[in-house]
């Protein structure tokens, strides 16, 4: 009897055993293709500036993310001296189809985000003309004033959570750092 | 019909007492175990209700019995207390069982010095303890033995690490279930309620090879209580209140218990605190909400009995906002400056980042003695863990957790101990387990680990021999078999991988009076590589890196051995305990190189293998200045070494030390009042990681320096405590404690966020305790 009792005992833990087997076998069934998009990853930064007829296009891409592939920067030509661009930025997400804009997202939450555009050359000036709901820039919109000709880099720089307003640079701005991309430029 | 037989019965009864009144009934009394005799044993025989006495072989003769019922009761020391009736017409000879063990009742009366082996090396922590980290963690409460460090991310996650090992390395045995819950990650907490836990036990050494191969740093024991059966039932509260932190706890446990060996027990707690402040800011975003709950119930007879129980643990921690950055030029801000980025005023939000953890464990234990053999046990376990993770995200992505995994674990064990010899014991049992990762999807981003199914099995065998009366001697030995299989990253890229391993130990001791013994241990461990050395590829924020993980990994094997001289005395006591472990390919993270990102530049870290040795001792010290004050001190050294590259290995905990003098007056309502002080000397034995990045802001190659360890600091804590009698049984008991007493600024190089904030600022606590 006692026997017979302990080896009821081992087949109800064997049964148990194989019933918790089953009932995660069969919740596995419920999402097999788990390969989500990386659905916040900026894939490619394009900062356009134009004036008249003369479009300069500074290209960021890294399509694997983190991935191992390096990224690729494309400056289409050299800017022109003394003169006024308009400039715009726009931040896509190319791993999915159509690609993402991610500049909308930015533009929808401008009070959390904000552009910094610096450049090596010190004649180069940028001013944000765009604004957030509190009045602070966002600096998706910009004009991009150039000086005497020169070579050096253009960096821009993308914070999440930075303190608003704040003295204009991204170390004073803190947040946390969404984009920083750095081309190199030509004034001529 | 039942009236009609007890009628028959009494006339039968009747019938035959006036029937010949000249039986015999012989009787011998045996041990359950080992089936040796019991002398002198007290048989009181209600019939005559008359006593006699068991003769040296054990043996018992009653002459002149009716024919009818006899019931005998047999009592000896040592022994339960046992009634037997027999149906006597004609002369009998019966052999009769007692109980001569007192192991299970042992553990009742709580013995100061009770070990999970005879051999092992280990401290514990007992009930008054972990009351007192009550409203904290249990890496909180373990970091108070000598060789125990922590590992924490910030102040709500606090990993323990034994002898510099941690995660994987160090197996958690709750109830009798090992863990099972994500412990792979370094910001990933043990899942237990500190207070559903009656003891703790730290097993410094690989021994105990009886939870499982891999105990490289060795194991952690949270231990229920044994009940006594008699008619009971009683419970107890606790409130403990804070000023750091604006928070604190509440636990309350029922007990009831019977004296047919049936027991419940119910345990609830509730814990919420708010942000943290250290000594001149506050740490936004550092509080916490936990809510536990425990239930037990079983029956607890010598001869078998069955425990059930079930625990869930709902965790929802934050870390601290600054500590969420975007590069390393993000990183080199906060090094270099002194306060967080982020600090506002006092508040019981959760913000991002923050984890939200949910631990189901659920056990039924059966065990059967069987009559001059030994106890069978049996155990099935269910463990289900679902990991949220929430970063700071855009748009409509930032209510959706980064990381969202569920890791279901279930096995069937089996233990088989055998103490029907005089002197040997044999433990030996199998283990089956079923474990399943589901990547949940929804997340918006790639898996940290991906789907993966894992399989074990395993065998072991550990003999315990009485060499003579003061010494006994160990051995053990494993085999285990693990079977991974994981969803790859891509579609069809499938991986599978199958793994052997075997584990022994060895261990003596030795017993040279009653004060004074030694223990010596060796053990042989193997671990295999966890899912995130193997899987890990992606950004870790909060540290700023890529990690990436390789599926080529070889299982770790580590060699310790540990020595320990101990003194148990009330008044001059001591433990010394050197060690040392030799690990062949241990596996680290450390950087190897800097990728570009749209982010920015990154360090990447990789997993990779080296062969390393850490040895170290462990020295406690209690002495008993009078009659009221007492002395406590204990320091621990520890040296890592990376023997492949020759360099000093990562994260090993500094040379600390700690003093403690308390005063005890038991007349004045036991008042107790302590002093304790800790120092934790500065790591100067680092590994050089550090690094140049170009920062495009300043247009200048920048040093980043993540290797350098914070400076050595000292804390000094008081507590103070009081017993009140209230009701008819119970008791109150207040106490008042004070942390970090001069409210000293400091940083632990063991705290992965000690590049972003200062460690907790003082806190006053009061705890009430009623006990009913």
């Amino acid at each position: 009897m006692e026997n017979y009792k302990s080896i009821k005992t081992i087949k109800l833990l064997a049964l148990l055993f194989v019933l918790g087997l089953t009932i995660a076998s069969c919740s596995n069934d419920d999402d097999d293709h788990d390969h989500d998009h990386e659905e916040e990853l900026i894939t490619t930064v394009t900062y356009q500036l134009s004036s008249g007829m003369d479009i300069v296009t500074l290209e960021f891409q890294d399509i694997d993310g983190d991935g191992s592939a390096a990224p690729t920067y494309t400056v289409s030509g050299p800017l022109t001296a003394n003169t006024i661009y308009t400039g715009s930025i726009e931040l896509l997400n190319e791993t999915e189809s159509p690609a993402e804009d991610i500049t909308e997202e930015v533009e929808d939450e401008g009070d959390e985000h904000e552009f910094f555009i610096t450049s090596s050359i010190s004649d180069i000036i940028v001013t944000k003309t765009d604004s957030d709901e509190d009045g602070n820039p966002i600096g998706i919109e910009s004009t991009l004033v150039t000086g005497d000709p020169g070579s050096g880099t253009l960096t821009i720089i993308l914070k999440h959570e930075p303190t608003k307003p704040n003295d204009g640079t991204s170390a004073d701005a803190g947040g946390s750092t969404d984009v920083e991309v750095t081309f190199n430029i030509a004034v001529q | 019909m039942k009236r009609l037989i007890i009628g028959l019965v009494l006339t039968i009864y009747g019938f035959s007492y006036g029937q010949t009144c000249n039986f015999t009934f012989l009787g011998e009394l045996k041990d359950f175990h080992d089936g040796s005799s019991i002398e002198s044993a007290t048989i009181y025989i209600k019939e005559k209700d008359k006593y006699i006495v068991s003769d040296l072989d054990g043996k018992f003769k009653i002459e002149n019995l009716c024919s009818g019922i006899l019931t005998l009761t047999i009592s000896h020391i040592g022994c339960e207390t046992k009634t037997v009736s027999y149906e006597i017409n004609n002369d009998v000879f019966k052999t009769i069982y007692l109980e001569h063990h007192l192991e299970e009742l042992n553990e009742v009366v709580v013995n100061s010095n009770l070990k999970t082996e005879e051999t092992s090396i280990e401290k514990s922590i007992n009930k008054a303890v972990i009351e007192n980290f009550s409203d904290k963690s249990l890496g909180d409460a373990l970091n108070t033995i000598s060789g125990v460090s922590s590992l924490n991310t910030g102040n709500t996650i606090t990993k323990p690490m034994i002898h510099g090992l941690h995660s994987s390395r160090l197996l958690i045995v709750n109830n009798n279930v090992r863990m099972f819950d994500q412990e792979w990650g370094d910001e990933h907490a043990p899942n237990i309620d500190i207070n559903s836990g009656n003891r703790i036990e730290v097993i410094k050494g690989a021994n105990t090879l009886k939870y499982g191969s891999d105990a490289i740093g060795g194991l952690i024991l949270v231990r229920p209580k044994k009940y006594m059966d008699k008619d009971s039932l009683f419970g107890s509260s606790l409130l403990s209140i804070n000023s750091n932190g604006r928070g604190g706890n509440v636990n309350t446990e029922l007990v009831k218990t019977y004296k047919s060996g049936y027991y419940g027990k119910f345990q609830t707690s509730y814990k919420q605190f708010g942000d943290f402040k250290a000594p001149n800011y506050y740490l936004t975003n550092s509080g916490l909400k936990n809510i536990n709950m425990s239930l037990n119930f079983g029956l607890n007879r010598f001869e078998k009995g069955f425990d059930a129980y079930y625990s869930v643990v709902s965790n929802e921690l934050a870390i601290l906002q600054s500590s969420h950055i975007g590069n390393v030029n993000d990183l080199v801000a906060a090094i270099n400056n002194e306060e967080p980025r982020i600090v506002e005023d006092f508040s019981y939000n959760i913000d991002y980042p923050r984890q939200e953890i949910l631990h189901h464990l659920g056990k039924v234990e059966a065990h059967k003695r069987f009559k001059g053999f030994g106890k069978l046990t049996l155990q099935y376990d269910l463990q289900i863990n679902r990991r949220k993770e929430f970063d700071l995200r855009r748009g409509d992505l930032s209510d959706t957790p980064v990381i969202d995994l569920r890791l279901f674990t279930n096995s069937l064990q089996s233990n088989l101990r055998i103490d029907y010899f005089n002197n040997l014991k044999i433990d030996t049992g199998l283990l089956l387990r079923y474990q399943q990762n589901d990547a949940i999807s929804g997340t918006g981003v790639s898996p940290l680990i991906p789907d993966f199914d894992k399989y074990d099995a395993g065998i072991y065998v550990i003999g315990s021999y009485n060499l003579n009366e003061t010494s006994e001697i160990s051995a053990g030995l494993r085999y285990d078999f693990t079977s991974f299989k994981a969803d790859g990253r891509e579609d069809n890229t499938n991986w599978e991988e199958a793994y052997n391993y075997v584990s022994s130990n060895l261990s003596y001791s030795k017993q040279f009076n009653d004060e004074l013994s030694l223990y010596l241990n060796y053990g042989l461990a193997s671990r295999v590589p966890n899912p995130s050395e193997l899987f890990s590829s992606g950004l870790h924020h909060g540290a700023a890196r890529i990690e990436i993980g390789s599926l080529t990994l070889n299982k770790e094997i580590a060699n310790k051995l540990i020595v320990s001289l101990e003194k148990n005395n009330e008044n001059f006591g001591f433990s010394i305990s050197p060690y040392y472990n030799y690990i062949n390919d241990y596996i680290q993270l450390i950087p190897t190189g800097i990728t570009t990102t749209v982010r920015g530049a990154f360090p990447v870290w990789e997993y990779n293998q080296v062969n390393a040795q850490i040895f170290g001792v462990d020295i406690d010290v209690n002495k008993k200045i009078n009659e009221c004050f007492d002395y406590n001190g204990s320091i621990s050294l520890l040296k890592g070494d990376n023997k492949t590259e020759n360099i000093a290995l990562i994260h090993m905990p500094a040379t600390n030390f700690s003093n403690s003098i308390s005063y005890k007056n038991d007349d004045l309502n036991q008042l107790t009042i302590s002093l304790n002080h800790k120092t934790v000397l500065q790591q100067k034995r680092y590994p050089d990681y550090n690094f140049y990045t170009y920062n495009a802001t300043l247009q200048e190659d920048v040093y980043v320096d993540i290797s350098s360890t914070p400076s050595s600091y000292s804390l000094f804590s008081f507590n103070s405590s009081m017993q009140f009698k209230a009701f008819k049984k119970g008791n109150i008991k207040l106490e008042f404690n004070i942390e970090n007493l001069f409210n000293t600024s400091y940083r632990e190089h063991l705290n992965r966020l000690r590049y972003f904030a200062d460690e907790l600022g003082r806190n006053f606590n009061l705890k009430i305790k009623i006990n009913y």
